[in-house]
C-alpha cells in the first residue's frame, strides 16, 4: 500500500494506492476454466491520533490495486497516520505514514 | 476462585452490553446493501427510501467515454454542508453499489477514486447529510472497437 500525506493549508491531503487484485468472484480462469474466488477489499480506514478520519467500504466494483485521494483537517505536519484495510478473505494490512 | 451465580450473572451481562456498544461504533461490512442487485434495493439497505433530491451543489467528475472499463476515475465534490457519508453507485453493474465513504467532521466533503463498469451505465452519487439525500448522476459510455481486457 503506497500512502503520501502532505499538509498545505491545515488540510491534509492524502493519497492511497493499495496493491490489490479485487477478484470479483465472477471471471473464470481461462486454462483450467475453474471460477478464481472472490478477494476484495471491504474497508479501508485512515486513523490520526487513534481517531477515524476516513472510512471507506468496497464492493466488488471498485477497480484493482483501488485507488483513494481525501482530505482532512486538524493534523500537522510530522503527525503520523495510521492506514488500514482488511478484505473478504480476512487478509489485513497496516502501514504508517509521516504527514509531509 | 469460586463466583457467584449473582457475580457471573452481573459480570457477564456488563461484558455483552460493551462488546455490543463497541460494536455499533466499530462499522461492520454492509453486506445487505453491497449485495444488493439493483439499485432499488441498496437504497432500500441504504437509506430505508429511494427519494433523491437532485443536487447542484455536487460536483460529479467522470470521463464521458472510457476505454479502460476496469478503472474509470471518479471524483466527487460538494459544498453541502454537514456531510455524513458519501455513495457511489454504477446502476447497471451486477451490483451497483460500490463504494460508501463515512465523512467524520473535520473531513472534508470530497473523494477521488476508480470504478469499475460492467457495461456502459450511469455513475449515480448520493450524499447524505442532515437526514436528507442528495444525489447526482452521470453517463458513462465505453468506446467500441477497442482492445477490451
Amino acid at each position: 500500500m503506497n500512502v503520501r500525506a502532505k499538509i498545505k493549508n491545515g488540510i491534509t491531503h492524502v493519497r492511497v494506492l493499495a496493491k490489490h487484485p479485487m477478484e470479483t468472484g465472477g471471471r473464470v480462469n481461462n486454462i483450467t476454466g475453474e471460477k478464481i474466488p472472490a478477494k476484495y477489499i471491504q474497508e479501508l480506514r485512515c486513523e490520526h491520533n487513534n481517531q477515524i478520519v476516513f472510512l471507506a467500504q468496497f464492493g466488488i466494483s471498485v477497480s484493482p490495486n483501488p485507488f483513494l485521494a481525501f482530505s482532512f483537517k486538524g493534523a500537522k505536519k510530522g503527525d503520523s497516520l495510521m492506514l488500514r484495510w482488511n478484505d473478504n478473505t480476512g487478509d489485513i494490512k497496516k502501514v504508517e505514514t509521516i504527514i509531509q | 476462585m469460586a463466583i457467584s451465580r449473582r457475580k457471573f450473572l452481573t459480570l457477564s451481562s456488563t461484558a455483552w452490553l460493551t462488546l455490543m456498544t463497541s460494536l455499533k461504533t466499530w462499522a461492520v461490512w454492509d453486506s445487505a446493501s453491497f449485495y444488493s442487485k439493483n439499485l432499488e434495493d441498496a437504497y432500500q439497505h441504504l437509506f430505508g427510501s429511494s427519494e433523491l433530491i437532485e443536487s447542484y451543489r455536487i460536483k460529479l467528475k467522470t470521463p464521458n467515454i472510457t476505454n479502460n472499463r476496469e478503472a474509470v476515475p471518479i471524483s466527487v465534490k460538494t459544498s453541502i454542508k454537514n456531510v455524513e457519508s458519501i455513495y457511489v453507485f454504477v446502476k447497471d453493474n451486477p451490483q451497483p453499489l460500490a463504494a460508501s465513504f463515512q465523512i467524520p467532521t473535520g473531513t472534508l466533503a470530497e473523494v477521488s477514486t476508480r470504478i469499475r463498469l460492467a457495461q456502459a451505465s450511469t455513475v449515480i452519487v448520493v450524499i447524505k447529510s442532515d437526514g436528507k439525500l442528495f444525489s447526482k448522476s452521470r453517463e458513462v459510455k465505453l468506446a467500441t472497437g477497442g482492445c477490451r481486457g
